[in-house]
């Protein structure tokens, strides 16, 4: 059996976005800004894409900026906060220890810049409180960003509680909701959020369509100069298709939010109970105020990468935050800031899920997984020394 | 995955000599489960011929630390210690068809258990040996030795 669990890494393209995609390469071909009729066609399907984002996140069609997906929103989105606080001498920024790469990459940056980043600890529970969020704000402050979901551990961030701390501070409020769009419920008026990044690919739509929502008032910095698309603030020939497919799978995602989640979560918790009756596993994150499709465990004495290995030998395809897979000598900043320990950590594996899953294919993963687990273990030197007791189990 | 070989994939997915040795002469373990990677290798010696008759490894660690030790103990097998101690980590990925660039250090730590296991069996059968018997911890900055 083929199971794909990697929806939190990327997703198929929905029929419907595809059939929403298709007359974009050939028939609607023309430059949205061009004069003529084709470029005015071109020009409508913009504006009908920007409207379906609009509506669903209930903001404005003008509060919609297309980019080329979630990392240039996130640099966008800083890079504007930034620069709006620099010019009233605010030059400090809140964030968290589990955002983003592109979050804590451009924070990086904007440290060198003469920022001050703070970036607050993650409770065991994965969940960042909105007193934390407002014990962290100083006169100075000019930006708060904290996801809406995280992507490895899928905890859902209490979102419109930290919009109201920031809203009452004066702060701005950014989510980076890549994970949640299309999958939560968003309403960025009533969560009081400023500036949102989403991703088409993770809800089923196609890769390198992203949306930066910035309320009305905020003024963008370009990441990308050149034309005037985009209000000026994102220069470059929209990218009609990736467009129109996004907004067909957002609008989808959307309708069907709801009957995902119902038809998910059950599937999730089933999972969670399986895996975590392996000995020695623990689950990373809320058992419950976590993403419908979500499941991140660790499993200790064994190493994530050999185990992703042997499960895509059986057709599972899923992921791990151990170091070997994260391109560094570090297994995952998310669960190091959880505070598993670096050898547990190694052995993360996550599973995430779409309503394109099959129930069986839970039952799949629970027959194979365990066996692949022990296997594993009855290699590993580590499990030899935790079974005698020469080495402290940590989970 | 097109990430490794079907050489390395062939030795991670079914290990050669993988398991413990009740009867080991000599064990050497290197690497640390924080860093992600831990080789424990087993030896057995003909204490006339000096001979490797047998060897087992456990390992802890990514698909390329399993091919790794899994080839290592092959490579040793059957051989005089002194061969096994010529045993180098560019030989060990030339027999795996090669290892992504950031796996290389996979295959010094195969070389190093190796070392690790024959300095264990020489001290506790009393034989002298030089300071290139070292064993390695795994990190690289306190290795003295040559790799490629």
């Amino acid at each position: 059996m083929n199971v794909y669990a990697d929806n939190a890494a990327t997703t198929a393209v929905s029929k419907t976005a595809v059939e929403a995609m298709v007359p974009c390469f050939q028939e609607i071909y023309g430059n949205p800004s061009s004069l003529h009729s084709p470029g005015q066609r071109a020009a409508e399907k913009l504006a009908e894409a920007r409207e379906i984002f609009a509506r669903n996140l209930n903001a404005e069609p003008r509060e919609i900026t297309f980019t080329s997906g979630g990392s240039e929103a996130d640099n966008q989105a800083l890079r504007s906060a930034a620069a709006l606080g620099a010019r009233k001498g605010k030059k400090h920024i809140i964030s968290t220890k589990f955002e983003h790469h592109a979050i804590l990459h451009t924070l990086e940056a904007l440290e060198k810049e003469g920022f001050t980043v703070t970036l607050l600890n993650i409770p065991p529970d994965g969940i960042v409180t909105a007193e934390a969020v407002k014990a962290a704000i100083r006169p100075d402050t000019c930006l708060v960003s904290v996801m809406f979901a995280n992507n490895e551990i899928g905890t859902i961030q209490p979102i419109p509680e930290i919009g109201e701390v920031c809203k009452e501070a004066g702060v701005l409020f950014h989510t980076d909701a890549v994970q949640a769009a299309g999958h939560l419920p968003i309403d960025v008026k009533a969560m009081h959020i400023d500036m949102l990044s989403l991703s088409a690919h993770k809800f089923h739509g196609p890769k390198g369509v992203g949306v930066l929502y910035a309320r009305r008032g905020i003024a963008l910095e370009n990441v990308i100069y050149g034309g005037a698309q985009e209000r000026g603030k994102r220069a470059g020939t929209e990218n009609i298709p990736g467009i129109c497919g996004s907004a067909a799978a957002f609008d989808e995602a959307c309708r069907n939010m709801e009957e995902n989640a119902v038809y998910l979560t059950p599937l999730r918790d089933k999972l969670i109970a399986g895996l975590t009756a392996i000995p020695h596993s623990i689950l990373n994150g809320d058992p419950v105020r976590r993403l419908p499709g979500n499941v991140n465990l660790c499993f200790e004495g064994i190493e994530g990468e050999s185990l992703l290995l042997l499960l895509d030998a059986k057709g599972i395809a899923a992921s791990s935050g151990s170091a070997c897979t994260s391109g560094s000598l570090d297994p995952s900043h998310v669960l190091l800031a959880l505070g598993r320990p670096h050898e547990v950590a190694h052995g993360s594996l996550r599973l995430s899920f779409s309503e394109y899953n099959k129930p069986e294919e839970i039952d799949y993963i629970l027959a194979v997984l365990p066996g692949i687990v022990q296997y594993l273990r009855d290699m590993s030197p580590v499990w030899d020394e935790l079974e005698k007791g020469q080495r402290p189990h940590l989970i | 995955m097109a990430l490794y070989s079907d050489k390395v994939m062939d030795h991670f997915q079914h290990p050669r000599n993988v398991g413990k040795m009740d009867d080991a002469d000599g064990i050497g373990e290197v690497g640390n489960a924080k860093c992600g990677d831990i080789m424990r290798m087993y030896i057995k010696v003909d204490p006339e011929t000096q001979v490797i008759t047998d060897v087992k490894f456990n390992t802890f660690g990514c698909g390329s630390a399993i091919a790794t030790s899994s080839m290592a103990t092959e490579l040793i097998k059957g051989k005089p210690i002194s061969e096994a101690l010529q045993l180098s980590n560019k030989a060990v990925v030339e027999a795996l068809d090669g290892l992504p660039a950031q796996k290389i250090h996979c295959s010094v730590l195969a070389e190093e258990a190796v070392r690790a296991a024959v300095k264990d069996y020489y001290d506790k059968n009393g034989i002298p040996y030089g300071d290139e018997l070292l064993a390695c911890d795994g990190h690289c900055e306190t290795c003295g030795h040559d790799h490629e």
